[in-house]
């Protein structure tokens, strides 16, 4: 697997809760993610979706190490070493660091504001120490000019940037230690429809010339559509689908893959939504239920699927779903679009 | 002459001139500049634009609940017809005063994205609802605790007389936002505003939310003006659909109009920027140029600095007036502005 920039192999990230009741012996956790293994390719964005609270967002921090794993592996394939970072030692893993960023959800409050633009930028490098003197001006610049941010930018303060200029500050501080693999946890989710499609837009061109790979975490599935490659489907802290971009969304074989895509608001006023509803509410993390733990909202739902917990099966080249009943079930995918007129 | 106190076209409500400032350290902040708009009984109307362009602030004034900072100017008119039959201008109430309370209690109703603020964490749903109907209806303890349990169960929460104890932080974000949907409902209103009620929200829990709208809209025979920067949203919910930015309408049509057949640069720019899926891996068609600040608008056209078409010496001298292109199709730009002639 020479091309495998990242596997992560049975990731789990248990937080234990404090309890209220002292005398009680047991502590409890939530299980935010709870099992999840899966493989980025060099170059590639691989999307994450999921209702809120099933474990996206601690996926992609225990992968960046601002999270400590419970269990399970995470290795990465730097310049023809395979480096497992549960075994760096603190120093080492700073250095590693280098590889990999983060690029924030809100531009509004990730800036200080009492930073100039350049200081925001040069951050990762100076605390890092990975540059000094004149080349941390020269990489800073470097890094503001790919994001096509004004030089003249760089003396001034946040406050006084728009949303879609945040934004490409923080993409250039994310870009400034040179990283391999980017984070991007709902980087775009707070920006007006105009505003994302620029950073999209930047985030592709930057992908094609440089190579970068994405992680790509979002709640708007036609963003996510747009930028991935492949897309995994997240519930209760466990992938429940993996799949190519276009079969995950025209061809789903998980139930709740389906009821995501039935719930996409069609830009269009004669086609009806028809949401899948499902029933009752998103159980606890804390004791999730038995078997298929999607067994107490799917409308698709057997005996079997209370008491056994389907597997984590390759069901066509490329395409890993969890459900008993994932090759006899027919799903509705997403609708394909009507074709606009170039007006 | 007279002043008509008549409705037009079964209109609820009709806002003519609505200018709308703020007073700041940086100077005046004109928010909304001089908007035309009315909502028809038992419709929709979608309000669409960018962070900024003014839609909170232009709607929330239908209730009066704007900061202490903001002016409203003087020829500015928000007519609205009470149950009574009345029809009242609501820039002329007083602050505080006793025909605004009415508007606020059993007219008009909000809900807006952050419904955890909008609860005390203190007291239990329950409480909060039966307090809202107590104050905005005549009846008794018990009866009103009747009718938080039934609107609760209207809006599709399960075991209502259950939920009715738990307290805000008990219950997820989509059922919170049902919760302040029935506070709103258990009002009566004749007009709801909501203020991006789905934003914060997954899209499975968005779309029961939008069902959930359209069925008591029909049940219950009330308008809606819905705001929200989500043209799916939008396409699925609004009969009439506006589109604002910096502060002005630039165009307003039947939901088909808008999305079918979009005249404004500006709103084929902002459909044409959207994420679609028959386009995955493609680049998208992004607006050059940023927002300019409410500080320094634009004279003219407040799109020019930003539309491909702009017609300098035309676009950037004055504001285009409305062309009529159709009894249900308006539109605020000068390409189209000769052809009225
Ligand atoms: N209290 C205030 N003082 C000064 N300016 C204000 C105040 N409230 C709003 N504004 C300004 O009025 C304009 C319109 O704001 P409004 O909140 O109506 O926008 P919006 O369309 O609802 O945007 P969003 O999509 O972000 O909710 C903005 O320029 C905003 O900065
Ligand atoms: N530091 C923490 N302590 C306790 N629980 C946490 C912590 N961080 C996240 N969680 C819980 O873990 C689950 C997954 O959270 P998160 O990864 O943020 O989800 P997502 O990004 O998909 O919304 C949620 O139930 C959340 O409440
Ligand atoms: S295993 Fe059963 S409950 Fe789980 S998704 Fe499949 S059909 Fe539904
Ligand atoms: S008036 Fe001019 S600048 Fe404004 S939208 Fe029309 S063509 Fe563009
Ligand atoms: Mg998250
Ligand atoms: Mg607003």
């Amino acid at each position: 697997m020479s091309d495998t920039l990242l596997e992560i192999k049975d990731l789990k990230v248990y937080f234990p809760i404090r309890r209220k009741n002292l005398f009680s012996g047991v502590t409890q956790y939530v299980k935010a993610v709870d099992g999840v293994s899966f493989h980025i390719e060099k170059g590639e964005t691989l999307g994450l979706v999921g209702e809120s609270g099933s474990g996206k967002t601690t996926v992609g921090r225990s992968i960046l190490r601002a999270i400590e794993p419970t269990a399970g592996k995470v290795t990465f394939n730097v310049d023809g070493e395979t480096i497992d970072l549960s075994t760096l030692l603190d120093k080492e893993l700073r250095v590693f660091r280098k590889n990999m960023q983060l690029i924030f959800q809100d531009p509004y409050s990730s800036l200080n504001p009492r930073m100039t633009v350049r200081d925001i930028i040069a951050e990762p490098i100076v605390a890092q120490k990975l540059a000094k003197g004149d080349e941390v001006d020269e990489r800073v610049r470097e890094a503001a000019a790919l994001c096509k941010l004004n030089l003249e930018f760089l003396r001034r303060f946040p406050h006084a940037f728009s949303g879609g200029q945040r934004q490409r500050i923080g993409i250039a501080r994310a870009l400034v230690s040179r990283p391999q693999f980017i984070v991007c946890d709902e980087s775009v989710s707070a920006l007006d429809v105009s505003i994302q499609a620029e950073i999209l837009n930047l985030l592709m061109d930057l992908q094609k010339e440089f190579g970068f790979t994405f992680l790509f975490i979002a709640h708007d599935l036609s963003v996510v559509a747009h930028i991935s490659k492949r897309v995994a489907v997240m519930y209760l802290g466990q992938l429940v689908e993996l799949a190519p971009t276009e079969d995950l969304f025209y061809t789903p074989k998980h139930p709740y893959t389906e009821a995501l895509m039935s719930a996409i608001p069609e830009v269009d006023p004669n086609q009806e939504m028809n949401p899948v509803n499902l029933s009752g509410e998103i159980p606890s993390p804390i004791n999730p239920p038995s078997g298929c733990r999607f067994h107490t909202r799917c409308p698709y739902v057997q005996d079997i699927c209370k008491t056994d917990e389907p597997k984590w099966e390759e069901i066509e080249e490329k395409h890993f779903v969890t459900c008993h009943f994932a090759n006899t079930l027919t799903l509705k995918g997403a609708k394909m679009p009507p074709s606009v007129d170039a007006a | 002459m007279a002043k008509t106190k008549e409705m037009t076209n079964n209109n609820l409500l009709e806002v003519k001139d609505l200018k709308i400032s703020f007073k700041t350290d940086e100077g005046i902040i004109t928010a909304v500049d001089g908007i035309k708009f009315s909502v028809k009984r038992g419709q929709t109307l979608g309000i669409v634009g960018e962070s900024g362009s003014g839609k909170s602030v232009s709607t929330w004034s239908i209730m009066r609940l704007l900061p202490k900072n903001s002016i409203i100017d003087k020829k500015s008119s928000i007519k609205f017809q009470q149950k009574s039959g009345k029809v009242v201008e609501i820039t002329k109430f007083k602050s505080n005063s006793r025909e605004l309370r009415e508007i606020r209690g059993g007219e008009v109703a909000l809900i807006f994205q952050e419904p955890m603020s909008s609860f005390s964490p203190v007291y239990t749903i329950g409480n909060q609802i039966m307090e809202a109907v107590l104050q905005h209806r005549d009846v008794t303890k018990e009866e009103a605790q009747e009718i938080a349990i039934d609107m609760l169960d209207r809006v599709g929460i399960s075991n209502p007389a259950q939920r009715f104890k738990q307290y805000p932080f008990e219950l997820s974000g989509g059922m919170r936002q049902r919760a302040m949907i029935a506070v709103a409902l258990s009002m009566n209103p004749s007009l709801l505003i909501a203020d991006e009620p789905t934003t914060s929200l997954d899209v499975t829990i968005q779309a029961q939310i939008l069902e959930l709208m359209n069925e008591l809209q029909e049940e219950l025979g009330m308008s809606i003006i819905f705001i929200t920067h989500n043209l799916g949203v939008i396409a699925q919910v609004a009969d009439e659909i506006e589109v604002m930015y910096l502060g002005k309408i630039l165009e307003r049509g039947t939901t088909n109009d808008i999305i079918h057949e979009p005249q404004h640069p500006y709103t084929q720019a902002l459909l044409k920027a959207i994420p679609r899926l028959d386009t995955i891996g493609e680049r998208l068609t992004a607006i050059s140029g940023d927002i300019p600040s409410p500080l320094s608008r634009p004279i003219g056209c407040p799109f020019y600095t930003r539309c491909e078409k702009v017609m300098p010496g035309i676009c950037d001298v004055k504001m285009p007036e409305p062309t009529q292109l159709s009894d249900t199709h308006t539109v605020y730009c000068f390409l189209y502005e000769e052809k009225n002639v």
